[in-house]
């Protein structure tokens, strides 16, 4: 069987208020970027427990993507304080299951920035296809 | 303008390119545009100025030929519209200053000096260059910039602006730091100035981040000149520095912090509606009535009234509309429709029967999208009753085709895949509400901003995508029940605590608009502080002033003054609290649907320059005091000499007060007037005379009033001389000499703190600064909200600010606390937490976690609960919760597990298929 590229699957949680939107100006200025993501949005980046995270990886994503506002920005104030420790621990705790921690990645962006919108994307995109599929789906499939 | 999708074909075909103002003309757009990438609504229009059709006689039409929904029509004229209106509030802010008319920096001449408005676009990630830092001359990224402070501001020589702008100090500061983070390679910015004025809410710190931890170079220097550096496009700064050397820096960008002007149109403006204009064209207003034109029911807030930053514009603008409120308040409502309401037909025990459109977009999705192809596919999915293709899902005709078809096929849940539900799912909802469905029951799949428009080269794949997230948003929605919402009643009074000038002007502000009114003071009388100012910095007495604010408040039927009284207790949340006020001893319960914090401030007592130990050390208020009072030691002085920021400024106060410099020159002038020949000093580290405030400084210096300035290292030393009098010696800072002045009387600009606040804080549940002041919900946005609902803040008890600016807070807070009031019910429920009571530990890892203090801990039942008034629906509880028991409704644990599982379901089945294989 010929070798196919590694199309990774990400799955990306975006805030209503500034990532998710910052998605959405990146289609309005047309911006391209692989297709490899599906959003869920949720309405702050702290909504997002560490139990979605590795729901995602149990079911074979090969990387998660959080999105949330900047410091400061927060529509709810500081939601995205929890994001940044609940990140953390999650990141400590994959690197202690043995698995990559940089297969999870949050990135704050703005509701003004599709360019760095796209840009995050493809960067995660290009680093999880470096990394390969996720080896909790090669166990499973094995 | 309805039928506009934002897909902007017509941009796109149209052949015409012009100058971009938006971004400061360094990028060009086309003559059929969006006015900046964030538009609301986001609505292409046509400059008439520019398009072809218009110049050209009827020629090209291209956006129309190519626009898919018809909505390019060229017979749109402009149209005049009488309205009839009882107050006017005129909120048209400023124009930067315009360096062109300013040859000694040759901004016209040379590309690489720009303007900061210019620079905050070649920041901006919607900007020109997307964001990445380049210079225009050749789009190299700099790596020396340098900021020159004051063009346009401070200045008679080169324009006619004595005034200080007010915002180019911090505005600089903040480009440079993100400059610096901008930069790939270590950037050298150097900020050039004649005074630090960082004077707000947490400014200073942000001043001494930018020095410590940044490493911004702050050069205290007024530059000489600016000239090219030959064969280059690098930039030549001469500078004399303080200690008298003359240096040439070159640099590669030079940024021109230009300061704020009123604009030519507007000075006709104000002669037409007959207002008078002050210094500097701003509108004149009197510090007592600081958002009020000199003509009744015209009303000014913003940089119109006089150069100011954002928090002060905001609060000036909630001021502005209190005001207007207060004028109107027997016609409010009189003008306001009813929505209708519709029958909701109970599905909750229905399966689900769900709908699904697919959107063409005209060719904006079905392009790249295989729309049939998804419709199809949806078809297949569980519960999917009825699936349809739209050319487009938002036209009218399409919203009444979505009401047919809920009731021809029975549907109970809806789901779109379109464009954005940042923009249209409130559309949907209403049409499923109008169909006699909770508005809940709606889910939208984005497949066309995050779909079609993405992905326009890989269409397989983009129909792959369109084709997950459908199932996604079929697999939530099917789990989505209705959701409640509910009114709760608002008591129609307000709490204010705090009897000074801005307790009292709340609550007049209040009872103006109608509203019953407690006010708590703790001491026997009202003014507080107030009563000790002689004179506002405008030279309008205090006295009477204050007189009169007590005479109305104690006159006023809806106001109940609580003399000898504190706040006890505070039970409830916004719309209904129940306050308990103690006054000497007796306990009264108010009901009270909003409240305002306004306890002011205090003069901080120094340990330092032998304040106490002499009767000629005054501060501030107490030299005030002897003003008023012509004592001797104030009326006979030769000499006088002022310190500033005792105790401001300083790392165990790491804020400035605000105030001290103008009420120090406006002390110093005051001195003058006793006695001309008077030798007055004021030493000083920045002189913060901010806004119009300059003018006095100004007039300080033609009147001869001497100005040295000290670091905080070498602070002045205080001795008393044998005869009582007192020797001050301070490092001249322009010869780096002691020099010794024997003073008969010493004024101490001491800080401004605030007391007995934690107590307060706690009752109310809203959080305090470090340095303990009541802290906002946001520091530009919402400066006189807290983030719990119902709660505000107004005066010094916020942070120190002159007598103007706390009337304008007052007024903003009562125009806040009028918007919970004036409401006849709180609407809540939706998107809200909410605990299941079985499954609670009581752990409270939940109540920690809220920004908005909505969930509380009932100990009696061990469980937490959520106040759904108070919930915001961020659902950082949620996904706190260990036991996940709590629901954040329309995001519930279950629908993101199962949007998961859905994302990742075709992988799924191929992982196991190689399992079982």
């Amino acid at each position: 069987m010929p070798e196919k590229e590694f199309e990774p699957k990400i799955l990306g949680f975006f805030c209503n208020w500034c990532t998710y939107a910052g998605a959405d100006l990146a289609g309005v200025s047309r911006l391209q970027y692989p297709p490899n993501i599906r959003v869920i949005r949720v309405m702050c980046s702290g909504t997002v427990s560490p139990h979605h995270v590795l729901r995602a990886f149990q079911k074979g994503a090969d990387g998660v993507l959080i999105g949330g506002c900047h410091i400061g920005d927060c529509h709810y104030l500081r939601g995205n304080f929890m994001t940044i420790k609940r990140i953390r621990f999650l990141q400590d705790l994959l690197k202690f299951t043995g698995f990559e921690p940089e297969r999870l990645h949050l990135e704050w962006i703005s509701a003004a920035e599709g360019p760095k919108f796209v840009e995050t994307v493809r960067n995660f995109t290009e680093k999880i296809k470096k990394l390969g599929p996720s080896r909790l789906k090669q166990v499973k499939a094995a | 303008m309805n039928k506009c999708i934002a897909c902007g074909v017509c941009a796109e075909k149209c052949p015409k390119k012009v100058l971009d103002e938006y971004n400061e003309g360094l990028a060009k757009r086309k003559a059929a545009y969006l006015g900046y990438a964030q538009a609301v609504p986001p609505k292409y229009v046509i400059d008439k100025a520019n398009c072809l059709y218009f110049l050209k006689g009827g020629k090209c039409k291209a956006c129309e030929k190519f626009c898919p929904t018809g909505a390019v029509d060229f017979s749109q004229e402009d149209v005049e519209r009488d309205i009839n209106v009882g107050a006017v509030i005129l909120a048209s802010g400023f124009r930067p200053y315009d360096p062109s008319k300013y040859s000694a920096y040759h901004y016209t001449a040379y590309p690489n000096v720009i303007t900061s408005m210019e620079f905050e676009r070649i920041l901006a990630a919607a900007g020109p260059f997307q964001g990445h830092m380049v210079r225009p001359s050749d789009h190299k990224e700099p790596q020396k910039i340098a900021w020159l402070q004051c063009v346009g501001s401070r200045d008679l020589h080169h324009c006619d602006n004595s005034y200080c702008s007010a915002v180019c100090c911090m505005y600089a500061i903040k480009e440079a730091i993100i400059a610096k983070e901008h930069s790939h390679e270590p950037l050298d910015a150097a900020i050039f100035y004649m005074d630090m004025r960082t004077p707000g809410k947490d400014f200073e710190k942000y001043y001494w981040r930018a020095r410590d931890e940044f490493g911004v170079r702050f050069i205290r220097s007024r530059v000489h000149s600016v000239e090219p550096v030959p064969d280059s496009d690098d930039i030549a700064i001469r500078y004399l520095r303080e200690d008298g050397q003359l240096l040439t820096e070159v640099f590669d960008l030079v940024i021109l912090s230009v300061g704020m002007e009123v604009d030519a149109g507007l000075k006709e403006l104000a002669k037409n509606l007959q207002i008078d204009l002050g210094e500097g064209d701003f509108v004149k207003t009197s510090s007592f009535a600081p958002v009020s034109a000199n003509k009744e029911g015209i009303y000014v807030c913003g940089a119109f009234q006089g150069p100011k930053d954002i928090p002060q514009s905001v609060m000036e603008a909630s001021a502005a509309a209190a005001a207007a409120a207060e004028l109107l308040a027997s016609a409010r409502g009189t003008l306001a429709k009813k929505k209708p309401t519709f029958e909701e037909k109970d599905v909750s025990q229905e399966e689900p029967r769900i709908g699904v459109f697919v959107c063409h977009c005209g060719i904006n999705i079905a392009s790249v999208v295989d729309v049939q192809a998804v419709r199809d596919y949806a078809a297949t999915l569980p519960f999917v009753a009825h699936v349809e293709n739209s050319l487009f899902a938002c036209s009218q005709d399409t919203q009444g085709l979505i009401k047919e078809r809920i009731r021809e096929h029975n549907l109970n849940r809806v789901v779109v895949a379109s464009c954005t539900p940042r923009t249209h799912e409130p559309t949907f909802q209403e049409t499923i509400k109008e169909a006699g469905l909770n508005k809940y029951l709606f889910e939208m799949a984005n497949i066309r901003d995050q779909g079609a428009w993405v992905h326009i080269n890989t269409p397989e794949a983009a129909t792959q995508r369109a084709k997950d997230q459908v199932r996604m948003a079929v697999a939530k929605v099917a789990l989505q029940p209705p959701l409640k919402e509910f009114d709760l009643p608002v008591t129609k009074a307000g709490l204010v605590v705090g009897g000074g000038v801005a307790g009292m002007e709340a609550a007049l502000g209040l009872a103006g608009q109608g509203y019953k009114v407690f006010l708590v003071e703790k001491k026997d009388f009202l003014g507080g502080h107030a009563r000790k100012l002689n004179h506002t910095w405008a030279g309008e007495p205090v006295a009477p002033y204050l007189e009169d604010l007590i005479k109305r408040v104690q006159g006023n039927p809806l106001i109940e003054v609580h003399l000898n009284s504190e706040v006890k207790a505070v039970k409830g949340f916004v719309g209904n609290f129940v306050t308990t006020i103690a006054t000497e001893g007796r306990e009264t319960d108010v009901e009270h649907g909003a409240a305002i914090i306004a306890i002011g401030g205090h003069s901080f007592k120094p340990k330092e320059y032998l304040y106490g130990e002499n009767p000629r050390i005054m501060l501030a208020l107490e030299m005030d005091q002897a003003l008023r009072e012509k004592n001797p030691l104030v009326m006979n002085a030769k000499t006088a000499v002022f310190i500033q920021c005792v105790g401001s400024r300083e790392p165990e106060r790491p804020y400035c007060s605000r105030v001290c410099c103008t009420h120090s020159v406006e002390s110093a002038l005051a001195l003058k007037k006793i006695n001309p020949d008077m030798d007055v000093f004021i030493l000083y580290r920045d002189l913060r005379t901010y806004g119009l405030r300059e003018n006095l400084y100004k007039e300080a210096r033609e009147k001869g009033v001497i100005f040295v300035r000290f670091d905080l290292e070498n602070k002045p030393k205080v001795e008393q001389l044998e005869d009582g009098r007192l020797k001050v010696s301070v490092i001249d800072h322009i010869l780096g000499i002691p020099m010794h002045i024997t003073t008969d009387i010493l004024g101490l600009a001491s800080a401004i703190i605030v007391k007995e606040q934690e107590k307060l804080a706690m009752l109310f549940k809203v959080p305090l600064n470090n340095d303990g002041f009541f802290l906002e919900a946001h520091m530009k946005l919402r400066p006189v909200d807290f983030a719990t609902d119902g709660v505000f803040v107004a005066g010094l008890a916020h942070y120190p600010k002159p007598l103007d600016e706390a009337v304008a807070q007052a007024k903003a807070a009562a125009s806040r606390a009028a918007l919970v009031l004036s409401q006849d019910a709180i609407r809540a429920g939706g998107v809200v937490a909410e605990i299941d009571a079985e499954a609670c530990s009581g752990c409270q890892a939940c109540v920690g976690v809220c920004p908005f203090g909505a969930i509380s801990y009932n100990e009696r039942e061990d469980v937490c609960e959520v106040n759904q008034a108070l919930c915001k629906g961020c659902g950082t509880c949620a996904a706190n919760c260990p036991s996940e028991c709590i629901t954040l409704f329309g995001f519930s644990h279950k629908q993101i597990y199962t949007q998961v599982d859905e994302a990742l379901a075709e992988l799924e089945e191929a992982m196991e298929e190689a399992a079982g294989a």
